[in-house]
């Protein structure tokens, strides 16, 4: 960091609260007994095949139920992400006890991660094409599909005072939001901010992606499809759904007597500056010693790695290397969850900082399913293969994205 | 298609869609106060009349209808006329 930075106001964050939908489960327990027990939550929608993909395999989310939970306003400007991100978000902040009375007399913001509302924009772009007539969108259209969708309406429907916009830095996108959430709390500009990411999970979502052959087509054997540092793996599989944290000053959190489940102690980011979709082991590397410099961590303090690592040959091959040359004398237990959830891309890197949490609350670390034979660069690395029952104290979480933007984040129990 | 067949359609989508108490329906109350519409409802109740009539309703035709029953009654008319085009 910067040293001028350093010198001014250096709050201590903490995360108070956790929330998830996803297809591991829609609630922390589910969540955690997936991850303990190495469930894969992917499976095939025919109907991508129906659309002309090359794959159908996608993770499999549930659809919320908000009919009885929100009014009718609230409801429809709600992209399929939003809705994700809002039962999330209500299941954090429940954990945090913020109530919307406290909420509503204090200064809480948002920052959330999201990189698209495909679905939303195709249904409106239909509609205009068949009707020729734009009131016929409805008065929801326009509340669905900016890219902004779940900062818009939950800091309207929680009635949010503080810091409100959206990140979009592809599949960095929730890594950077807690990021800078952290920065923000740490210097003194705000007390507690809502992060997360936010990912929808519909054909229209990944037609490009799919188009780029970056999906693995090993659609005969769903379960084992996402297979991250495994010598024959052949893509990744698209997933998604929502994951909340709440993050405030350390002070606020024993003032509110709320519960502090962890702190945030690094943050670290770079650009490669190189190609569009190919990573770059150096700006990797710049990002991981980036998170431990802020930490004042060593990269011997680091009980778990949890991988970016997607699943894809090129992409995983970058990160063990970048890995391997950190940490490589030391060797933490590193596992990439992609491997149970698919690649939850807008969402994932506040996902995989909600699943590390779990574990590191509950002593294990969850294992890197169908890791079953290494390559060059992965046989460096100590994958855990299955479930790993141990202590955490301190872990880290990679996050890398599109253009080359790189996100690691470091966390701490709090004793 | 009968006056009673276009109340019944209409006090449906209002019950479902806009939520309103199915006992606060009646011909004689205020339309915007008892479905509490603003300025975006009204768009939505552009959409639901298209879907379920097949007309599009002009923001101006709003300005004279106070009442459920002049909805109805505005309704009636311009599904009439659809028919007779």
């Amino acid at each position: 960091m910067n040293p001028f930075l350093d010198k001014i106001m250096h709050n201590r964050v903490v995360i108070t609260g956790l929330g998830i939908w996803s297809c591991l489960g829609t609630s922390l327990d589910e969540v955690t007994k997936s991850l303990h027990d190495g469930k894969s939550g992917i499976g095939m929608d025919m109907e991508r095949k129906a659309w002309g993909y090359r794959s159908g395999l996608t993770g499999i989310v549930a659809k919320p139920e908000l009919k009885g939970i929100l009014d009718r306003r609230a409801r429809i400007g709600l992209s399929e992400e939003a809705e994700y991100a809002y039962m999330a978000t209500l299941e954090a902040m429940k954990n945090a006890k913020m109530d919307m009375s406290w909420v509503e007399k204090n200064e809480v913001g948002i920052l959330y991660g999201n990189d698209s509302s495909a679905k939303a924009v195709s249904e409106a772009i239909d509609t205009i094409r068949l009707k020729k007539d734009t009131t016929l969108l409805g008065s929801g259209s326009i509340f669905q599909s900016m890219n902004c969708t779940v900062t818009m309406n939950l800091s309207t429907i929680f009635k949010l005072k503080g810091i409100n916009f959206t990140i979009s830095a592809a599949c960095a996108s929730g890594s950077h939001s807690i990021g800078l959430g952290y920065l923000m709390i740490k210097w003194g500009l705000q007390k507690h901010i809502i992060c997360g990411g936010a990912q929808e999970v519909n054909p229209f979502a990944f037609g490009s992606f799919d188009g780029l052959s970056a999906f693995s087509i090993r659609e005969n054997e769903p379960t084992k499809a996402s297979r991250p540092f495994d010598k024959d793996r052949d893509g990744l599989i698209p997933s998604g759904g929502a994951a909340t944290l709440i993050l405030e000053s350390y002070e606020s959190a024993i003032e509110r007597g709320a519960p502090i489940l962890a702190e945030v102690v690094g943050y670290g980011f770079s650009s490669n500056g190189e190609h569009i979709s190919n990573s770059n082991v150096d700006g990797q590397v710049r990002s991981l010693n980036m998170a431990l410099n802020d930490a004042k961590l060593a990269a011997k303090d680091i009980d778990y790695i949890n991988a970016h690592a997607t699943s894809t040959p090129g992409g995983d091959l970058a990160e063990a290397t970048a890995i391997n040359e950190v940490f490589g004398e030391c060797k933490p237990l590193v596992s990439s969850t992609k491997s149970m959830t698919g690649h939850e891309c807008w969402m994932a890197g506040a996902s995989e900082i909600v699943y590390s949490m779990l574990m590191m609350q509950n002593n294990f670390v969850a294992p890197n399913i169908n890791f079953e034979n290494p390559d060059e660069a992965s046989a460096k690395l100590n994958i855990a293969k299955t479930t790993t029952e141990k202590n955490i104290d301190v872990f880290l979480s990679n996050s890398f994205g599109f253009g080359g933007t790189n996100s690691s984040l470091i966390i701490k129990k709090v004793k | 298609m009968t006056q009673a067949e276009i109340i019944e359609r209409i006090n449906a989508f209002l019950v479902d869609e806009f939520e309103v108490d199915a006992e606060k329906i009646n011909p004689d109350a205020n339309l915007r106060e008892t479905l509490g519409l603003d300025s975006l409802d009204y768009v939505d109740l552009v959409v639901i009349i298209e879907s379920n009539f097949g007309f599009k309703v002009v923001a101006e035709d709003f300005i004279n209808i106070h009442t459920f029953q002049n909805f109805y009654d505005y309704v009636d008319r311009k599904v009439a006329e659809k028919a007779t085009v």
